[in-house]
């Protein structure tokens, strides 16, 4: 173990992004090396005691990982990675980082500085390529600069909306000797990342409240983000108002509990998107009305009050125009607006949820849970596995069809246990991410719900698995079709299933060849003991169930139609 | 309905900014008419002086993506009647223009431009002004023969009276907001 006297001695440039991150408190880093970052690897050999490193089998998957481990953990993921294509293989899991607000260090080697555009061997401008789809980037060329970059990244990262950063470093830079001091970053002059809540809009919006017959609360990442659970709680029993959750946001609110009236958006419950367009006063906590949630914008909410609280003015009036902003973090903005709040029954607006809620069950749950179908379907293994695991789990989804019928069918008891690729809907996420949460959590059991397609994705991940002998639960729900997409073709494109058929592999044989132990189930007797045998299991595990072919996941909200459109079968 | 808008943005120094703000607006699609970037009266803050035409809605999310830059200190839009405004160009025409010289020296001086150098094949004039004069000249210019053209980006002064100094202190008190015009 290296003991070092860091404050006096010299040290290398690549010593001191070890030693930054330290002094950044990061326990977990999750890379590849290659030949630009090659000293930082050198100086991590000397620290790999304080500092776990997790080797992955693509830079991508170090993304994800990252993404999972901040999801689950709430401290920023860290990863490593080389120049040129080792740093563009990060662009996937950055801008997934960026659009669903997940905090994320990634630290690339880069060419000497005197070889900076000469187009030199794996050479890439990766901070220019990076821009777009980082909260903030930079280029570090000396050694002493690496210390306070990597302060600022981690202030950037993690403050305000979070989100994804970049510090680029060149060779030199990392060869060069400096002296290390680290200064924790606590303020930018130009960066406002948490508005302070304005008294004035939180009474505006207390009275909205107070005054509404039918109010309505959509509950989003941002309350987990700001850890406001509880105040989201209060504001609603005080006032007796439902609560509907977007993807990012589920598990903030106890799925049990007589408020919470279901999941919003195309694939979300019958009642949360069709009363959208009922309630008197729309109350948005910590979502920006991405594009799922909202279906036709014009028919969006047209009749309600619309009150947004949101850390990032800049989502103000973007898609839907806010009566009363508040801006700031949910969590204060809640605590100021608790005790203006009075109590309140609003029986008869509950009672519309409970009745959508009947509806659906009969319609769509009922059957989708306990199927006549010969073969098994998707609904049925997530409800199983709900009940199973008493909705616990870190459930980490990949992105398509089972993505839908888990996020709607296993109910999330508590807050960050739902790692999903939301806003930028990256199949491949799901396997690298679920190793990510396992390392953040090892206490928790979390189970990788993935479909055929973007298990295939990322699939190599398997190694990393195996390699830092991380017990993750891979459930592969085999439909043997790029699901999501047929389910479109069929709807919208008449049955021609264009490339979504997928002729797959031997999956346990895979997991197999990297160690893992794995079963196959078609069967529906077979399946309650076999998620069993997956949960139960010390080791990672992969079950693979077959599913019917070609189920639909309903309800949907088809393009262009309005959430008060939205069809049941 | 779409208007010129003027944007000023006061940034910190830092490589690849400028990037950073086009970017915005490429995404989406929107195309920017001028741009200029100096060092403002405060040293070591960037103004950027950038031109588009957009609707106001367009203009008010473009400056609230631009805020939310790291390192930009604050962003505003004005429409022209807030702003005074030039732009400087060079003509470059044959010396055979000389040959009218009459017609010539009144093109110049009635446009208020000058020239800034005359040497045996061609003539330079500069002229400083709005859009519209700039192309007015260029117009007169022609018949002679341009052999170059160059225009510069706009840059723009607002009118009421706040100093970018009180911005920085309000900016440093408060929280970054969108800020309309500079009156408001």
């Amino acid at each position: 173990m290296k003991k070092h006297n860091k404050y006096n001695t010299e040290v290398t440039g690549a010593e001191a992004v070890i030693l930054s991150l330290l002094d950044a408190q990061v326990t977990d880093v999750f890379g590849y090396p290659g030949g630009a970052i090659m000293p930082v690897y050198d100086a991590l050999y000397d620290y790999m005691d304080q500092l776990n490193h997790y080797l992955v089998r693509h830079e991508q998957g170090a993304t994800h990982a990252a993404q999972g481990y901040s999801r689950v953990s709430g401290k920023p993921g860290v990863v490593f990675a080389t120049s040129g294509p080792g740093a563009t293989n990060l662009i996937t899991g950055i801008a997934d980082a960026q659009i669903d607000s997940t905090p994320m260090v990634c630290i690339t080697g880069q060419v000497h500085s005197h070889l900076l555009g000469t187009d030199a061997f794996q050479e890439t401008d990766v901070v220019g390529i990076s821009m777009p789809v980082t909260k903030w980037n930079i280029q570090v060329t000396k050694a002493e600069d690496i210390a306070p970059a990597i302060a600022k990244a981690f202030y950037i990262a993690t403050s305000g909306r979070s989100g994804p950063v970049l510090v680029d470093i060149t060779k030199d830079a990392q060869f060069g000797k400096t002296k290390y001091v680290y200064e924790k970053c606590e303020s930018i002059r130009s960066y406002f990342p948490c508005p302070k809540v304005n008294e004035e809009e939180i009474s505006k919006a207390a009275e909205l409240i107070n005054n509404a017959q039918r109010p309505y609360i959509l509950s989003g990442h941002g309350v987990l983000l700001s850890g406001a659970e509880k105040q989201l709680l209060d504001l609603a029993e005080k006032a007796n108002i439902p609560v509907a959750s977007t993807l990012l946001g589920l598990g903030a609110f106890p799925p049990t509990h007589k408020l919470y009236v279901g999941y919003l958006g195309m694939h979300g419950n019958y009642g949360p998107n069709l009363l959208t367009n009922e309630c008197d006063v729309l109350i948005a906590i910590g979502m920006r009305f991405d594009d799922r949630v909202t279906g036709n914008v014009a028919k969006y909410a047209k009749q309600a009050k619309v009150i947004h609280f949101e850390i990032d003015s800049s989502e103000v009036n973007k898609i839907i125009h806010a009566d009363v902003a508040v801006l700031g973090d949910a969590k204060e903005a809640l605590q100021l607006l608790l005790p203006k709040i009075k109590s309140q029954k609003h029986s008869e607006w509950l009672q519309k949820f409970t009745d959508c809620t009947t509806v659906e069950f009969e319609k769509v749950v009922k059957n989708a849970v306990n199927p006549t179908t010969e073969k098994l379907r998707m609904a049925e293994v997530i409800h199983q596995f709900h009940q199973l695991s008493e909705g616990n789990a870190i459930v980490v989804t990949d992105v398509g069809q089972h993505q839908m019928i888990t996020s709607r069918y296993y109910k999330f008891n508590q807050p960050n246990h739902n790692v999903t690729s939301g806003g930028l809907g990256t199949m491949g996420f799901g396997l690298p991410a679920a190793v990510g949460a396992k390392v953040a959590q090892p206490e928790k059991e979390v189970v990788a719900v993935l479909g055929d397609g973007g298990f295939q994705m990322t699939i190599q991940e398997l190694g990393t698995i195996m390699q830092s002998n991380i017990p993750v639960k891979i459930l592969v729900l085999n439909n043997n079709f790029l699901g999501m997409v047929r389910q479109w073709q069929q709807l919208f494109f008449d049955r021609r299933y264009s490339f979504t058929e997928m002729k797959n592999p031997n999956f346990v044989a895979i997991a197999n060849g990297y160690n893992i132990k794995g079963r196959k189930v078609t069967e529906r007797k077979d399946l309650n003991e076999a998620l069993k045998e997956m949960y139960e299991s010390k080791e990672a595990y992969l079950l693979e169930v077959v599913v019917e072919n070609e189920e639909n996941v309903f309800p949907m909200i088809t393009t262009g139609a309005s959430v008060s459109e939205i069809i049941l079968e | 309905m779409e208007n010129t808008y003027t944007l000023s943005v006061f940034t910190e120094d830092k490589i690849g900014l400028l990037n950073r703000i086009t970017i915005i607006f490429t995404r989406r699609h929107i195309n920017i008419e001028s741009i200029t970037a100096s060092e403002s009266e405060v040293k070591g803050i960037y103004r950027y002086t950038i031109v588009v035409t957009v609707s106001q809605e367009q203009v008010e999310k473009l400056v609230g993506q631009i805020e939310k830059q790291v390192e930009v200190l604050k962003a505003f839009y004005h429409i022209n009647n807030d702003i005074l405004s030039r732009e400087m160009a060079l003509y470059k025409v044959s010396a055979d223009a000389l040959k009218e010289n009459e017609l010539f020296t009144r093109i110049v001086n009635e446009n208020h431009a000058k020239i800034l150098s005359i040497s045996p094949e061609f003539i330079v004039i500069e002229k400083t002004g709005d859009e519209r004069e700039i192309k007015h000249l260029f117009n007169d210019l022609e018949k002679f023969g341009m052999l170059e053209f160059v225009r510069s980006g706009r840059v723009a002064i607002t009118k009421p009276m706040k100093t970018l100094n009180t911005f920085l202190k309000e900016v440093e008190n408060n929280s970054k907001t969108i800020v309309k015009h500079f009156n408001n």
